[in-house]
């Protein structure tokens, strides 16, 4: 079967060309024969994927209404998606990818896969992830690596790595990820999909498993910037059960897809393209410019000198937050307990030794040192005042240009192991993301070649609440490059 | 040197829980006294990807408090996190307000049994969360966690190191508390845990500038327990550096069974709490017609009322405080006064008997099982002649043990009706005066003290219900 756009899939189910249960079982299939490889699913829901199916198939016969969706949202009604394993999702297990909730079973969802299930999204199963959403690389996982589709020796990025193999290896018509540091628009530009992190608070938190409170944001991984509009649509909105919402209306992102994009002003961060970029990274940005210059969208050149200081401050504020969110993992009410503890301290020690992964305690050992007393301002502090630094670089450069491009990564996808024994340099994939976590602003990566056979990721960092502007440019773009609708040849 | 050689320097933590319907975080009820873990949700067990929602009525109580003692509201206030590991914790850390409080600031006055008043300086009241309850004593080598109380709100409304002694910390104590309830910003009840306070004490030579290392005395939930607990403290500080011994910064507990305060953590051992801000609340504003509108709403303050007692019922000021103090001793008092019309009867009333046997059975007033109707009914029978104020507290005493519940039938039934009838007395007198002739002589012979004699004859054969004062009358009559 090819691949569908949403919207094709979406007319084809109405058409009833196809049924919601030929999707969900040509997925099934697709993740059977390619799945043992690629690890992308940590847990797989397939009997209650084909249940649901049936039901909004039957909803479609009677020609009744298929879903309920509040607002307005459009009804994924039959499309089979895939959750990174953060989201909660009452009655399938949810593990955040971490051996201390290998069996934890929430007993509520997350706003996120409630609203898409309430659109009629069908959900396959739960997708692999770095341990918290704490990697770039899917390496950090108790449930094994996930394999990039492009090149299995290869890493797909992380933390959101299942769902981008998922979505490029066509497993799934579409996945939802959380984007803390880049952990939605890294493996979407090393697995050659389309990924948007919204403006921080544009989706709701609640239910999903927090890493870094203040930089966590969800949104969708998708083939193309069109679907990314149906699925964010559904998403985003303001939640009463999430303080850091915002109360704003959520637009109709797929009615602006189309509108020109002359005129758009776009910054090169001259910053984004200095030593460290790979070379067919930097010549691939060129042609992508060329492209949207095509489309007439006016470039000019920007500084955002504070940058630099992002990945210190980031690897300050994050751990710090995590320190507290994962304090909660202490073998008391829920997840993994060590066997036997002989007292209070042994219950909490041989829990988390045991439960947490390298990767994750070293993160909570440098939150917490960061926080300590003595070393509260040199550190936390210091990486606020940062974060403030950077916010008035981007709110200075945003009132010249629309949106900031850049490249995405740094470099294409390594292979698996390469860089595991070398914190920073693993550090150091987030260095073109983390800034818009930092400062909350909405960035997308989308296709923009390949090097090597390798996919190349392109990033627009916009204004606040910009979502409906990025997704127009990137779908521009899409309109006049096919890099987007490569698919990986799988071999098993 | 000696106790009195040293100056007592004491500073309180006072933990009021609000008296709102849901937590502060979560929709989970804050009733007491439920089945263990049934009011936690989600939120309050620290689930994982669960956020905290701040429950907008805990800043309206926050906010009437600080109104209360003229303190500073801050318009823009924070949340913290507070990190230690504790199985009753859910989260990790604890949900509190350090860099930005909501109140800050502020003062009350205490009156002292000697009545001098001093003015004792508030440093904050901040809003949290309370943490759930360790059980240790029900299961045989495990320690149960109860985490209906997980949640719940808390005000933390701390004092400047000002009060000197303990009978000060108490008058302090009890003041906030009166205010509080007066509020309506929590429900006082200290045996549910209400009101709970943290002593911070030291000692200084008098004299001395500088203050002296403090111990933090933890969780004494009762006026009683805090007094105590602070004079033990007092003198074993005092024992401690007059045999050349230091104190330690510690915290300590009170152990009421034992009448003694040890040691629960040092210094050394003490958590690094790595404070820093909530990430998942935004900073709250509230503006001047938010605050403006608890202005205009708030109760009447312990202070003004102890001030119109005087005024519209003239009671003592004395007499004003103790009746004002509590918001249900006040309402049961104006209840009463009103309906009889009596203010000196009912203030005495209540004073002595109603708040006397309540202290006696440990009860609080609003379990008080004479209401506002029978005790009104009973010193209305006074006030008829109906009943004489010895027989009104037997029944008052009937009415408290259940043995009564109607008044007048008890009256009657009993055949408790005063005898202000001579016809019925004069008889009975003569009678009296025939059967004690040698005591008449006395009488007569100048002893006229005697005359308690025959009123307690008369008392006795009449079972207490002669009129006193008619007794009188006619015995100093017949006896003339």
């Amino acid at each position: 079967m090819e691949q569908k756009s949403l919207v094709e899939m979406l007319k084809d189910l109405d058409n009833k060309t196809v049924s919601s249960r030929e999707l969900t079982e040509h997925y099934i299939g697709a993740i059977e024969a390619r799945d043992g490889l690629l690890n992308a699913f940590i847990t797989r829901d397939f009997e209650n994927a084909l249940t649901h199916a049936d039901a909004i198939d039957q909803m479609r016969a009677k020609g009744s209404v298929v879903a309920s969706v509040p607002g307005g949202a459009p009804s994924l009604a039959g499309i089979p998606i895939v959750h990174k394993d953060i989201f909660c999702t009452k009655g399938v297990r949810t593990t955040a990818g971490s051996k201390i909730l290998e069996n934890f079973v929430a007993p509520y969802s997350s706003t996120v896969s409630s609203k898409l299930e309430d659109s009629g999204a069908i959900m396959l199963g739960k997708a692999n992830m770095d341990e918290f959403a704490m990697g770039s690389s899917n390496e950090n996982s108790y449930f094994g690596p996930a394999r990039n589709p492009w090149d299995t020796q290869k890493i797909p990025g992380g933390s959101s790595g299942g769902s981008a193999v998922a979505v490029s290896a066509g497993l799934c018509a579409a996945a939802t990820g959380t984007d803390t540091g880049g952990s939605i628009r890294q493996p979407a530009a090393m697995c050659g999909i389309t990924g948007i992190k919204p403006t921080y608070g544009r989706v709701s938190r609640w239910g999903i498993i927090a890493y870094a409170s203040s930089l966590d944001q969800a949104g969708p991984m998708t083939r193309s910037a069109e679907d990314a509009a149906l699925m964010l649509r559904v998403m985003a909105g303001f939640d009463p059960k999430d303080s850091t919402s915002i109360n704003a209306p959520v637009p109709d992102y797929q009615s602006s897809l189309n509108d020109s994009i002359e005129g758009t002003k776009i910054g090169l961060c001259k910053e984004y393209f200095s030593d460290g970029l790979d070379e067919d990274i930097a010549k691939a940005i060129d042609v992508a410019v060329k492209v949207l210059e095509s489309k007439g969208a006016v470039i000019s050149d920007i500084s955002l000198p504070t940058v630099k200081h992002a990945i210190p401050a980031y690897y300050v504020i994050a751990p710090a937050e995590a320190s507290a969110n994962l304090a909660r993992y202490d073998g008391v009410r829920f997840g993994y307990r060590c066997e036997e503890p002989k007292d209070l301290a042994d219950l909490y020690l041989r829990s988390r030794t045991e439960g947490f992964g390298t990767e994750v305690k070293q993160r909570i050992l440098v939150g917490t040192f960061a926080l300590s007393a003595g070393f509260y301002e040199a550190y936390y502090g210091k990486a606020q005042q940062i974060r403030r630094l950077i916010k008035n670089d981007f709110m200075q450069a945003l009132s010249s240009v629309d949106v900031i491009l850049g490249p995405t990564t740094p470099s294409t996808a390594f292979n698996i192991g390469e860089k595991s024994n070398d914190p920073v340099e693993m550090y150091l994939q987030d260095i073109y993301t983390v800034t818009s976590n930092l400062v909350g602003l909405p960035a997308a990566s989308i296709p923009a070649g390949f090097s090597k056979g390798m996919p190349i990721g392109m990033q627009l960092i916009g204004n606040y609440l910009s979502e409906a502007k990025l997704l127009n440019i990137a779908h521009q773009f899409q309109l006049e490059t096919g890099h987007h609708l490569k698919t990986p040849e799988v071999t098993v | 040197m000696s106790r009195s050689d040293w100056e007592v320097v004491i500073g309180l933590e006072i933990h009021t829980q609000l008296n709102t319907r849901s937590k502060i975080f979560s929709g989970a009820s804050t009733a007491f006294g439920a089945e263990p873990n049934t009011q936690a949700s989600a939120v309050d067990l620290g689930f994982p990807g669960v956020l905290p929602v701040v429950n907008e009525e805990v800043f309206s109580k926050a906010v009437a408090f600080g109104l209360g003692v003229g303190a500073t509201i801050n318009k823009v206030s924070t949340f913290d996190r507070k990190n230690y590991f504790y199985p009753d914790l859910p989260k990790g850390y604890q949900i509190t307000q350090l860099a930005k409080p909501i109140v800050e600031f502020g003062e009350v006055d205490i009156r002292l049994a000697n009545g001098t008043v001093r003015t004792i300086h508030l440093t904050r009241a901040h809003l949290e969360e309370d943490a759930g309850k360790s059980v240790h004593d029900e299961f045989h080598g495990q320690t149960g966690i109860d985490l209906n109380r997980a949640g719940t709100p808390l005000l933390e409304i701390v004092s400047e190191p000002e009060l000197r002694s303990a009978e000060e910390a108490v008058a302090y104590a009890k003041r906030i508390h009166q205010i509080v309830t007066s509020l309506n910003v929590s429900d006082g009840d200290m045996s549910q845990g209400s009101l709970r306070c943290d002593a911070n004490v030291s000692i200084r030579p008098i004299g001395q500038k500088t203050l002296g290392t403090r111990t933090e005395t933890k969780n004494v939930n009762s006026f009683r327990f805090l007094e105590a607990a602070i004079n033990y403290e007092i003198d074993r500080q005092v024992d401690v550096l007059e045999s050349g011994g230091r104190i330690e910064q510690e915290t300590r507990l009170y152990d009421s069974k034992k009448d003694e305060t040890r040691p629960m953590r040092s210094k050394e051992t003490a958590t690094d709490y790595r404070y820093f801000p909530e990430p998942d609340l935004l900073p709250v504003e509230i503006d001047d017609a938010y605050i403006n509108k608890i202005r205009d709403n708030l109760p009447e303050l312990p202070d003004a009322k102890a001030e119109r007692f005087c005024r519209e019922y003239g009671v003592s000021r004395q007499d004003a405080d103790v009746l004002s103090g509590d918001p249900a001793v006040a309402a049961y008092f104006e209840a009463v006064a009103q309906a009889t019309e009596d203010a000196k009867l009912a203030n005495n009333w209540i004073r002595v008997e109603v708040l006397g046997r309540l202290n006696k059975d440990d009860l609080d007033i609003r379990q008080t099982p004479v209401s506002t109707e029978q005790m009104t009914v009973i010193i209305q029978r006074i006030k008829d002649g109906e009943i004489s104020g010895k027989i009104a507290k037997t029944i008052f005493e009937a009415v408290w043990e259940g043995g009564a519940t109607d008044v007048d039938q008890y009256i009657e039934s009993n055949n408790l009706t005063q005898m202000s009838d001579d016809s019925a007395l004069a008889p009975m007198i003569d009678q009296i005066i025939a059967a004690n002739p040698k005591q008449v002589e006395q009488y007569k012979a100048g002893k006229t003290k005697l005359i308690g004699f025959f009123v307690g004859q008369v008392m006795k054969q009449t079972g207490g219900k002669a009129n006193p004062q008619q007794v009188n009358e006619l015995l100093a009559v017949k006896l003339k």
